[in-house]
């Protein structure tokens, strides 16, 4: 806005464009450039061989003010063997690796957020509640929810352990540009209608490698009318979308929400930072390779049924029939997921029963998410044919919020059981898992074969919509019981 | 990194579209903090009839007759062929370093997930992408002829088939740099030390923030 001359020479930019233009050190003649990585996250899976990597080549980091670690994969969610700390873990092989993150961090000088440490939690969680990722950051993680954090308005994606490794060496990553993709929801959503269903129902639309290849831009007024929270939920699942990073604009509601965090910039830096923040948006008139659109109002709550985010259909359907498809691979594929799910085309949705419910992971363990299962739980009891319910806070602060409110109690009542910060069943590495064989309501994810256990089976659905289906021990559509509440 | 130039070698079929990651290695393989021994558990929920756990000897575990990778005619490849998508979901680098350890060299398929594909770069695995007619066609002679091998010349970039027929393939001329001469990209990457101080002092200038420790 201050500066006119230079508006006038810059073409029409996208966010992504403007995001790459901050961040670009250098651009080489072989068409790669070197990218600055502001905010590196690390968890205890995906960084002990960088770290053995570093040491090997002698090696230091180039900034340890720029790395945030926290253990979270592998920790207990379950509170008598969290009590215990690292020693108290019981599985030998997860403990090795959280002392490991512990070890490398205490060498490298790194802070982390230790297994018991109130800023302890699942690192997509951590990072924008504490103001550790803000708005215009390029923020990277050996993690492919890493998109998450896009939601700020940040350049943020999933790396490999190698490019852990480089990042550290360097602050830098290697990157050719992504091209561009908007999504655009326009409209309102229903009532009971959630982020989790919009973002299933993208994924729906253009599959799970349609976005590969690209940066996905959601925008729209149904995602300008979300909360940050939610925000986070849609830009978290890009990655199944086959974008490697998601994000929105910046606006009012990513200020209030990033104003006054710990980590988040104060007085003059605040107003600086506000200026700054304030162009982090895509210009009117800017190019997009590929734009998606998708009316809110046609958006019912979603529920996948197959082994691929990209097989889901609304609660109201019906669960699809490989005779339908024409294409031979999508075919087999819809054939194989059948029978690993244990489904038969044309069986209705809400006639799936369900065994276990997961209400948790860096997509919906945020404090709505609490609120909104809460919301629905209370006052009930979950079927006594599901065998467990587990609600996992995403950190610690969310876990004492929760408590603070009570949700802790209402889900305890409904015979829920109240956990430790993890990602437990997400993706099954600590003791949270499923049987063979079992289906269950989970507000992660993926539903890949084996993903919550060997041989289980997921149903992605958002947090009210597991909350629902774990008092009726079947799917329903949570608008009909919010209806009957009202 | 170990280069890569020309490889020949035995084609095998991972005959399904949207390979995930979790499928390529599941996550109890993960808790492991080394980067080597992922080659018996790669594809491990379909390798064999039971669930793996890390630290076992899979040499004792019931073998699953029906996956290829497990019909003598497979074993030895080093030619993974597959289908659209391959590598899709978590972010995990030890997906390539399974199919590395097992012994694996390139991987051939329509299209590939993003991570997946670039990961595989830093590990000496090549993923080539040949257009989907063109990948069946290799699937469809694989299964007709016992020991298929195709060849994989990187500095021509193409795939060689047993008949001398040959298919061009795109790869970036960093990648090919780097792998072809077996280049360890971070050593690459600090020869433009100065580049970096310089882009950080002009952004510590306009974003302070940005620098501010966590603690």
């Amino acid at each position: 806005m201050g500066h006119p001359e230079k508006h006038k020479e810059n073409k029409k930019q996208t966010l992504y464009d403007k995001l790459w233009q901050d961040h670009l050190v250098k651009s080489r003649e072989d068409g790669t450039a070197l990218i600055y990585i502001d905010r590196h996250l690390i968890h205890e899976v995906t960084s002990p061989q960088a770290f053995e990597g570093l040491r090997l080549a002698g090696r230091k980091p180039w900034r340890t003010d720029s790395v945030v670690a926290t253990p979270d994969h592998n920790v207990p969610s379950d509170a008598a063997e969290r009590a215990g700390g690292i020693a108290g873990i019981q599985d030998e092989v997860s403990r090795i690796q959280v002392q490991t993150l512990d070890e490398n961090c205490k060498d490298f000088g790194i802070v982390e957020f230790g297994i018991n440490d109130p800023g302890q939690g699942i690192v997509h969680v951590i990072g924008p509640e504490t103001g550790a990722t803000l708005p215009g950051m390029t923020v990277v993680c050996g993690d492919s929810h890493t998109s998450t954090h896009g939601a700020l308005g940040a350049l943020a994606h999933g790396i490999g352990t190698s490019e852990v490794e480089h990042v550290m060496a360097t602050q830098c990553l290697i990157q050719k540009k992504m091209k561009n993709m908007l999504v655009r929801v326009d409209g309102e959503l229903g009532p009971g209608v959630t982020a989790k269903d919009v973002v299933l129902a993208i994924i729906g639309k253009i599959g799970t490698a349609g976005g590969t290849g690209y940066a996905i831009e959601f925008g729209g007024s149904a995602i300008r009318a979300m909360s940050m929270e939610g925000r986070m939920t849609v830009c978290n699942m890009a990655i199944e979308a086959g974008a490697r990073a998601g994000m929105v604009a910046v606006d009012d509601i990513t200020l209030e929400y990033v104003k006054g965090k710990p980590y988040a910039p104060k007085g003059e830096q605040w107003e600086m930072a506000v200026e700054n923040w304030s162009r982090l948006h895509s210009d009117d008139g800017a190019h997009f390779d590929a734009i998606v659109e998708l009316k809110a109002e046609e958006i019912e709550p979603q529920v996948s049924w197959g082994t691929s985010p990209e097989m889901v259909v609304p609660v109201s359907a019906v669960v699809p029939s490989p005779a339908d498809e024409s294409d031979s691979t999508k075919k087999a594929g819809i054939e194989r997921a059948l029978e690993y799910m244990g489904l038969t085309a044309g069986q209705k949705i809400t006639d799936i029963n369900l065994d276990r419910v997961f209400i948790g992971s860096c997509t919906n363990s945020r404090i709505e998410d609490l609120r909104a299962a809460a919301a629905v739980a209370k006052g009930h009891k979950k079927a006594d044919s599901v065998k467990q319910v587990l609600v996992v806070p995403g950190s610690q602060s969310v876990k004492a919020q929760a408590e603070k409110e009570g949700l802790d109690k209402v889900f305890i009542e409904a015979g829920f059981e109240w956990r430790e910060p993890s990602c437990s069943m997400c993706l099954a590495m600590n003791a949270d898992k499923l049987g063979a064989g079992e289906h269950c309501a989970s507000t992660s994810n993926r539903n890949f074969e084996g993903r919550q256990g060997y041989g289980g089976r997921t149903h992605l659905v958002s947090p009210s919509m597991a909350a629902a289906a774990a008092i009726a021990g079947h799917f329903v559509d949570v608008r009909e019981m919010q209806k009957e509440a009202v | 990194m170990k280069a890569f130039t020309q490889h020949k070698g035995v084609a095998a079929p991972m005959d399904r579209a949207n390979v995930d990651t979790d499928l390529i290695i599941p996550k109890q393989f993960l808790k492991s903090i080394k980067r080597t021994g992922f080659g018996p558990n790669l594809f491990d929920e379909l390798r064999y009839l039971d669930e793996g756990q890390p630290g076992q000897d899979h040499s004792k575990r019931p073998v699953n007759p029906d996956f290829p990778l497990n019909h003598p005619r497979y074993q030895g490849a080093s030619v993974l062929l597959a289908r659209k998508n391959f590598g899709c979901g978590s972010s995990r680098e030890h997906a390539p370093w399974a199919l590395d350890d097992h012994g694996f060299r390139a991987i051939i398929a329509p299209s590939f997930a993003d991570i997946f594909f670039n990961n595989c770069f830093k590990n000496g695995l090549l993923p080539i992408v040949l257009e989907e007619e063109i990948v069946e066609q290799l699937f469809q002679e694989m299964y007709a002829e016992e020991g298929y091998e195709l060849t994989i010349d990187l500095d021509a970039q193409v795939v060689i088939k047993p008949n001398g027929e040959t298919h061009a393939f795109e790869v970036d001329t960093f990648r090919k740099h780097c792998l072809l001469n077996g280049l360890d990209d971070i050593g690459l990457t600090l020869e433009d030390a100065d580049d970096i101080r310089a882009y950080e002092a002009k952004r510590r200038e306009q974003a302070p923030w940005l620098f501010d420790a966590v603690k």
